[in-house]
């Protein structure tokens, strides 16, 4: 069956939701695409509080805010259709669909990539050993627990001390199941400066830090893991009969891929400017298939921003007309250039976002121009990747006014430096630690002294 | 379940003609030919051979051919003259028609060996008339330009190659599947989590053979228990062989890898140290390895450190940009290696007792014509056979492969049957609908790794994050009732 919207989105988790409820309430035609029963995506099953603070400016449990963003798409006047798994492209922006009630081919005049982030499991970290039951991320032990009121074992090692991970440790303790031990490589535990999972004082949990599993043992049952201490180089033996691999996330990618957009090495996200827009036309993307991982208020902003670049680019749908609309939003950004012979083209603005200048996958597709004019945004460790990738100057600000970085080791001082082609464009001491396992955020207005016709922007530490 | 599938409680009491130790895919093969074929030139003459395939695990297909390479090999480059050159070249024609019959996923890749080193270049030539000598003739000697033309993401420093256009790459899942779907078809019995542990003579015609389960006792034995086909013929009472499991590690790699190796990239065999094979998998991921490590252990298939190092070090040479993928899966196979050079096959007329073991690292390929192999020589030691001629058609099996439709692809199918277009397993877009008829197939599975070989589900890139909980829910419910 053939069908034809305004907008599709896909993925109904709080970033496409929020887009959808946004984009049918300017009137358009929406319809939202989730592969799973119940649009809400992942707080679906994240059944503690912590949910909505920026967005809706509470705080409520997963499973009541996943309730509460479908409601609003649907009041707003959003199609939501559940048990739909987009399985590839029939075109530019036409949908391939599987359903209960048969294949779609849904024919939109924009898409909306919202399909989210996973935690990377066992086997993609290449943990050797016996290959057990019993070893699991946390959205699947939160499936099991929450969803499908299953059993998990008594004694839990948990791999991550990042915010998720203490989310899994409280639902194993729902569950009946101590954590033993839980495991950060880090020198300090991720989440150790600002965490506020209600009850973590309480759960008097021993983090081991720089350690990593190295071995799981079992051939029917997991009944220990071996770890290293990655200072001593000394290895013990811990005895548990489940394993939780939390955190390590990668964006669902495979739909990005599967249309060519030009990609972020460092995320393995489709590379964005501040509009959202990927390298094909008329499609964005939004949520933590952006920046794996952010909380999902964060997610759901995203959502919101979008709105008004998609009904931009329904309105003129051409890659030159979208470049020099909203002039009025942008305040933190430099102007827009005036279309210049030369710029930043699309065959030099598709480069890696985090340090390393591999061409990767980020070729694939037609660019169709819609970065032309874009300045590469680019991050230098301890980043591993920086949201946007792409600055459209006089395009407005990216959602929040943030630049988001993920860092990969931990600096108790925050000293921000920006530079554009070899000049320094800002320097910040910001107030908030750089703390791996968690998104640090760079105010966008760090970006307004660059120039609109230069080259790459670089953020780095000092 | 259908009649002749048995898990548990008392085994059958009739004698039955013929037992097969081992469900992997030798035995299921040998169980479907037997079971196939009726007697002939005796008193007993026109009556069809009973058969049971008697299994130690859960489920057919469970040991070492669960955790290959899935090549179904051309046998170019097999050692002339042995028996493992004739039933290779023979079981590639043999399975190779089978599988279109049955629905067994191919795909007809083709490979090309690749030389690094001066020495492995100068190998090619010879390894050409090696294949002529095997009966095969489509190898040729290529360039370096040629070789990168084939496998545009190899790394730098490929000297030349051998194109080796007949290999295919095949469901080894659904092989043994359809071997043992179609010997129950044929009416033998599927003896699951039956361990032979001994073996008696009565003094007369029959051999006991004493399980966890209690005794079975046949006529003829034939002897298909892989790793454990050394142990079973000690059993016997020989001295023949010893099996040193020899562990072959694998690293699977995220479907997106699927265009960087459109074809199966070799090693060029030689003295020094093992090289690692890339090749795509019948279920759209790409496969690196196996490791060559000799244990002890008959059932460590654990993974190792040292393993993936080992891998992670040969893939960054052979094709960077595979390294940059995810990898979705890792595991380890342990092929039943020897001290010989050949199979080992054997028949003892007296014992009317069979042995086929030592079925190293081609047994997936050769399988059917060990079966052939098998009915043959059982026919030498007494027990003339023939096919029977009220044979019911072979199973249809489901498909599973990437290359071929599946039913969440298929309008029709849903609109008839909703359960088709209700995704459950997202990464591997198992349905719903696959789901229940695995669990009401005349096989079905005994637990989540079985529903995985049949299906695909969970084995995908989340590993579970998503649908683990809601497919182990569906597997349970069936369990339960
Ligand atoms: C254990 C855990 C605890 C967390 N705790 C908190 C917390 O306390 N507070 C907080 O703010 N955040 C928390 N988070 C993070 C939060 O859940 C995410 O930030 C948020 O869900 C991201 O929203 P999203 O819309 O980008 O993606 P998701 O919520 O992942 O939604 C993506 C949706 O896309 C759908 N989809 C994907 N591919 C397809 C396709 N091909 N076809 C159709 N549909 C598709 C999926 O079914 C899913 O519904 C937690 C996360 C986890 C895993
Ligand atoms: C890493 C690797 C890569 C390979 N690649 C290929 C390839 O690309 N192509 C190819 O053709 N071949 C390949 N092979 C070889 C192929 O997998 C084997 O030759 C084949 O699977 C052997 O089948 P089998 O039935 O003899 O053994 P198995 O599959 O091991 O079956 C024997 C069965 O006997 C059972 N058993 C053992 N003892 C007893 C007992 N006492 N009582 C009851 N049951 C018992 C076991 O449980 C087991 O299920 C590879 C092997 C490995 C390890």
């Amino acid at each position: 069956m053939r069908l034809t919207t305004d907008v599709a989105v896909v993925g109904g988790g709080p970033s496409g939701l929020t887009a959808a409820a946004g984009l049918a309430a300017a009137g358009l035609r929406v319809l939202v695409l989730d592969r799973e029963r119940e649009a809400g995506g992942i707080p679906r099953h994240s059944d503690h509080t912590g949910y909505g603070l920026r967005d809706l400016r509470t705080l409520m449990t997963g499973p009541a805010y996943a309730r509460l963003l479908a409601n609003r798409a649907l009041e707003a006047g959003a199609l939501v259709r559940t048990s739909a798994m987009v399985t590839g492209w029939a075109g530019q922006r036409v949908l391939d669909v599987t359903t209960p009630e048969g294949r779609l081919r849904v024919d939109a005049r924009a898409v909306v990539l919202a399909t989210g982030a996973r935690e990377r499991p066992r086997t993609a970290r290449m943990v050797p050993g016996d290959r057990p039951p019993g070893v699991l991320t946390t959205g699947q032990l939160q499936n099991v627990v929450h969803l499908h009121r299953g059993r998990v074992g008594t004694r839990a090692v948990v791999v991550g001390a990042e915010p998720v991970s203490w989310s899994a440790v409280l639902t194993l303790r729902e569950a009946g199941c101590r954590t033993v031990l839980m495991t950060s490589e880090h020198a300090r535990a991720e989440s150790y400066a600002a965490f506020s999972v209600p009850g973590r004082a309480g759960l008097r949990v021993p983090v081991a830090t720089a350690t990593r599993v190295v071995r799981i043992n079992g051939r029917d049952a997991v009944e220990s893991v071996e770890v290293e201490d990655l200072r001593t180089g000394e290895r013990r033996t811990v005895p548990c009969d489940t394993v939780v691999f939390t955190g390590g996330w990668v964006p669902d990618n495979e739909l990005a891929r599967a249309a060519g957009l030009a990609m972020d090495p460092g995320s393995r996200s489709p590379l964005v400017d501040n509009t959202l827009t990927t390298s094909r036309l008329g499609v964005f993307a939004v949520g933590n298939l952006v920046h794996p991982v952010d909380t999902a208020d964060v997610a759901a902003l995203d959502g919101r921003h979008v709105v008004r670049h998609v009904q931009t680019y329904l309105a003129a749908p051409s890659p030159a007309a979208s470049r020099t609309v909203d002039q009025s939003a942008a305040r933190d950004l430099p102007d827009a250039a005036p279309p210049s012979g030369s710029g930043t083209g699309p065959g030099t603005s598709t480069g890696g976002a985090h340090g390393d200048d591999e061409p990767g996958d980020a070729g694939g597709g037609e660019t169709g121009g819609t970065f032309a004019g874009a300045i590469p945004l680019r991050a230098e460790a301890p980043f591993r990747w920086v949201f946007p990738g792409l600055i459209r100057p006089g395009a407005g600000a990216p959602p929040r006014r943030r630049i988001l970085l993920w860092p990969a080791e931990h600096r108790p001082i925050a000293r921000v430096v920006v530079t554009q082609d070899g000049r320094e464009i800002a320097r910040r001491t910001l107030p908030w630690p750089v703390s791996p396992g968690r998104v640090f955020r760079v105010p966008s207005s760090m970006l307004s002294g660059a120039d609109p016709r230069g080259g790459a922007i670089t953020i780095s530490l000092a | 379940m259908s009649r002749g599938v048995s898990r548990s409680g008392p085994l059958p009491e009739r004698t039955v003609d013929v037992a097969v130790v081992g469900g992997g895919v030798v035995g299921a093969a040998v169980a479907r030919e037997l079971a196939g074929r009726q007697v002939t030139g005796c008193e007993r003459d026109g009556r069809s051979l009973t058969v049971a395939l008697v299994e130690a695990r859960s489920d057919v297909g469970d040991g070492t051919s669960k955790a290959n390479t899935a090549i179904l090999h051309t046998g170019f480059d097999a050692t002339p003259g042995t028996l493992e050159s004739r039933l290779v070249r023979r079981g590639h024609e043999l399975l190779g028609g089978y599988a279109e019959r049955a629905g067994i996923p191919v795909e007809p890749t083709g490979a090309v060996l690749v030389a690094w080193t001066a020495e492995e270049l100068a190998v090619l030539a010879g390894l050409a008339d090696k294949a002529v000598k095997n009966g095969y003739r489509e190898c040729e000697v290529v360039g370096a330009d040629e070789v990168y033309r084939l496998v545009p993401a190899l790394g730098p420093g490929a000297l030349g190659g051998l194109t080796v256009p007949g290999e295919s790459i095949i469901c080894p899942w659904t092989t043994t599947l359809a071997y043992a779907t179609e010997a129950l078809a044929r009416g033998a019995d599927v003896l699951l989590n039956t361990r032979v542990e001994g073996v008696e003579h009565d003094g007369g015609e029959e051999t006991v053979l004493v399980t966890n389960r209690g005794p079975l006792r046949a006529r003829w034995v034939v002897n298909a228990a892989g790793l454990g086909s050394g142990a079973v013929d000690r059993m016997f009472g020989h001295e023949r062989f010893t099996v040193t499991p020899r562990r072959g590690e694998l690293l699977v790699f995220d479907k997106m890898a699927r265009p960087l190796a459109n074809r199966i990239v070799l090693p060029v065999p030689g003295s020094r140290g093992k090289g690692v094979l890339i090749s795509p998998t019948i279920y759209g991921n790409v496969m690196l390895g196996p490791t060559a490590e000799d244990l002890r252990d008959h059932a460590d298939t654990s993974t190792s450190e040292e393993g993936f190092a080992f891998l992670v070090d040969k893939g960054l040479a052979l094709m960077p940009a595979l390294l940059k993928e995810e990898v979705t899966a890792s595991y380890a196979g342990l092929r039943a290696a020897t001290e010989h050079g050949d199979y080992q096959v054997h028949l003892d007329a007296a014992q009317r007792y069979l042995v086929l073991g030592g079925i190293r690292s081609t047994g997936l390929t050769s399988s059917m014509a060990l079966a052939e192999h098998a009915a043959g020589l059982l026919a030498e030691a007494g027990l003339v056979t023939s096919v029977r001629d009220d044979l019911p058609d072979p199973p249809r099996m489901p498909n599973i492969g990437e290359a071929f439709p599946r039913p969440y692809m298929c309008d029709d199918l849903i609109r008839r049957d909703p359960a088709y277009g209700t995704v459950v397993c997202f990464c591997e877009r198992v349905t719903a609908g696959e789901i229940r008829d695995a669990l009401d197939s005349p096989l079905p599975p005994a637990d989540l790794d079985g529903l995985r070989r049949r299906t695909r589900a969970t084995m995908g890139r989340c590993q579970g994050f998503y649908c683990g909980a809601e497919i182990s829910e569906r597997l349970a419910r069936v369990e339960g009732s």
